[in-house]
């Protein structure tokens, strides 16, 4: 049964990799897609030829090893890249730069350090040049949806790691994008925490009506969090396959860690993977 | 606070301490102790020769100072931010800092005569180039993870510039301006004794033909005392601009 759920992901993806802009595309509402991105650093080819779709409301992880191409494929999708060839679509319209349909949560914090968490999670509204008071109350509201009620005045080296990336989500909550990129958002985080942040990370996906991009190197936490893992391969860099874990969504988060099938996927990845590990 | 005070003031005491019995060894004819210098500047301050030295030397250092600042500040800035003007003007204030200034002094007299414009130079090539460079190096260094945060969350150059590069920079800008008007207090009173004696120049070459150490000494005191001031001053200033920034930084 669990067998059957992965084999025909395989096969779904296999289809849309031969055919990445047919009717596969209109069928399912995608919120960002990527049309046959390559991206060269001088020598280094980062990507090439990459086509990958995300669709709308579903949290779509990234997940290969170090060095294949997962933050540079992030950035382009943000827009902080230029790709050398291929596009970006996000809602329908080609990516040319950094906005407002899109929000980026940074794997080092990327924190104002002089700026208190109030002033650093409205930061992205006080860019967008909304009126101080105005800013501060949306801010307010998801310093408390992140569970940091109380720190508005800290400043983030008074905060732990974990403390500190929920001040770097909430920043990318309060301006409301459809989008969030999430790059390796938990790696700086301890195991307790970033298991914690897992479970708010489904909790937000299924209250918000957000696509979710999320990188992690994490096998585990891919399958825990993903309706669609896309596994990058490097050398040359690719889209190997497409998995969408879907039976054990329902069973709770206790019980999900247990699940055949989370384990079964959790192995077959590691099976693909293995061979790009050192 | 009570305490980091209270350690300035014992090492005020000692340093004080050791300056009286120096003056009663003594080490030298020519240094007197600290109680008859301290005599020495509150006779000056009474009888007006202090706030009159004062008024002369204030003028160059106050204008090289503000220009310096000003001036060093949005060059570094530029130099930081374009590989061009770094090409450009960094061997200016590379070369500006390791000229010896002794050999300058008299070229600047001989283009701008030796009014108030040479000593303002004097000062400005004491004082710029640390701050030049520290803000370009300190804009260079800033954190690139900052800057595509401002640009992902859709802040214009300016707004860059402005809300992350310089608040990042600043500790590293306060401290090229720390270093710059210290040596900017040495550029006045060497344009003084070196150019024409005015001001606090005056009374030290004054006071030091006559045999008059008790006011020499007086005389550099005040100066040293006028600079630590200031910098105290720049320090509160810092503190107020950026307050979390002199509480460490957000790094693993
Ligand atoms: N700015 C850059 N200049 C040169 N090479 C880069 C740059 N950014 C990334 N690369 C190279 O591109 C490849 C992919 O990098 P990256 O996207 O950071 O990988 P990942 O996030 O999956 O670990 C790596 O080989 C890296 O060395
Ligand atoms: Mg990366």
């Amino acid at each position: 049964m669990q067998e059957t759920t992965v084999a025909m992901s395989r096969t779904e993806s296999a289809r849309r990799d031969a055919d990445p802009s047919g009717p596969q595309g209109a069928a399912v509402d995608n919120a960002v897609s990527v049309r046959c991105v390559s991206k060269t650093f001088g020598s280094v080819e980062a990507l090439k030829n990459l086509s990958l779709d995300f669709p709308r409301g579903e949290l779509t992880s990234l997940l290969g090893p170090s060095g294949c191409g997962k933050t540079t494929l992030l950035k382009i999708i943000a827009g902080l890249l230029e790709p050398s060839s291929g596009r970006v679509e996000v809602g329908g319209e080609a990516v040319t730069g950094p906005g407002p349909d899109r929000a980026f949560v940074f794997q080092d914090f990327a924190l104002l350090p002089w700026a208190s968490v109030l002033r650093n999670v409205a930061f992205g509204l006080e860019l967008r040049g909304m009126a101080k008071s105005e800013r501060e109350a949306i801010a307010e509201k998801h310093i408390c949806e992140v569970g940091l009620a109380g720190f508005e005045h800290s400043y983030p080296h008074q905060l732990s790691g974990g403390m500190r990336q929920r001040v770097g989500l909430a920043r990318a909550l309060a301006v409301d994008a459809d989008v969030l990129l999430m790059d390796e958002p938990f790696s700086a985080v301890d195991e307790q925490t970033r298991r914690k942040f897992q479970e708010d990370l489904l909790d937000l996906v299924r209250n918000e009506r957000k696509t979710f991009i999320f990188v992690t190197h994490s096998i585990e936490e891919a399958v825990y969090v993903s309706d669609q893992i896309a596994i990058l391969l490097p050398r040359p860099s690719r889209v190997s396959e497409i998995i969408r874990p879907s039976g054990f969504r329902d069973k709770g988060a206790d019980n999900l860690r247990r699940d055949p099938e989370y384990l079964d996927i959790v192995d077959s990845i590691w099976a693909s993977l293995r061979s790009y590990v050192e | 606070m009570n305490r980091s005070l209270l350690l300035k003031l014992l090492s005020a005491a000692i340093v004080f301490g050791a300056w009286e019995i120096a003056g009663r060894v003594p080490v030298s004819y020519a240094f007197p102790t600290f109680l008859d210098s301290m005599t020495a500047l509150f006779a000056m301050s009474i009888d007006g020769t202090l706030l009159r030295a004062y008024g002369e030397t204030l003028r160059p250092l106050v204008a090289g100072i503000a220009i310096s600042a000003l001036l060093g500040i949005v060059i570094g800035l530029w130099i930081g931010l374009s590989e061009f003007c770094d090409w450009l003007f960094s061997p200016i204030f590379i070369v500006m800092q390791a000229a010896p200034l002794a050999a300058l002094i008299p070229l600047l007299v001989m283009a701008y005569g030796i009014g108030l414009t040479s000593k303002v130079f004097v000062v400005c090539i004491m004082a710029m180039p640390v701050i030049v460079l520290n803000t370009a190096s300190a804009v260079r260094n800033t954190p690139s993870s900052l800057k595509e945060m401002g640009r992902s969350f859709l802040g214009s150059d300016f707004d860059i510039v402005t809300r992350i590069i310089l608040p990042s920079a600043s500790p590293i800008i306060f401290s090229g301006l720390r270093l710059g008007i210290s040596a900017g207090f040495i550029g006045a009173i060497l344009a003084e004794l070196k150019i024409t004696p005015t001001g606090v120049g005056d009374i030290i070459t004054y006071s030091r033909s006559i045999a008059d150490y008790p006011s020499m000494y007086a005389a550099i005191f005040s100066i040293i005392l006028l600079a630590v001031l200031f910098l105290n001053l720049l320090e509160r200033l810092e503190g107020q601009l950026f307050a979390g920034n002199n509480r460490g930084y957000v790094s693993d």
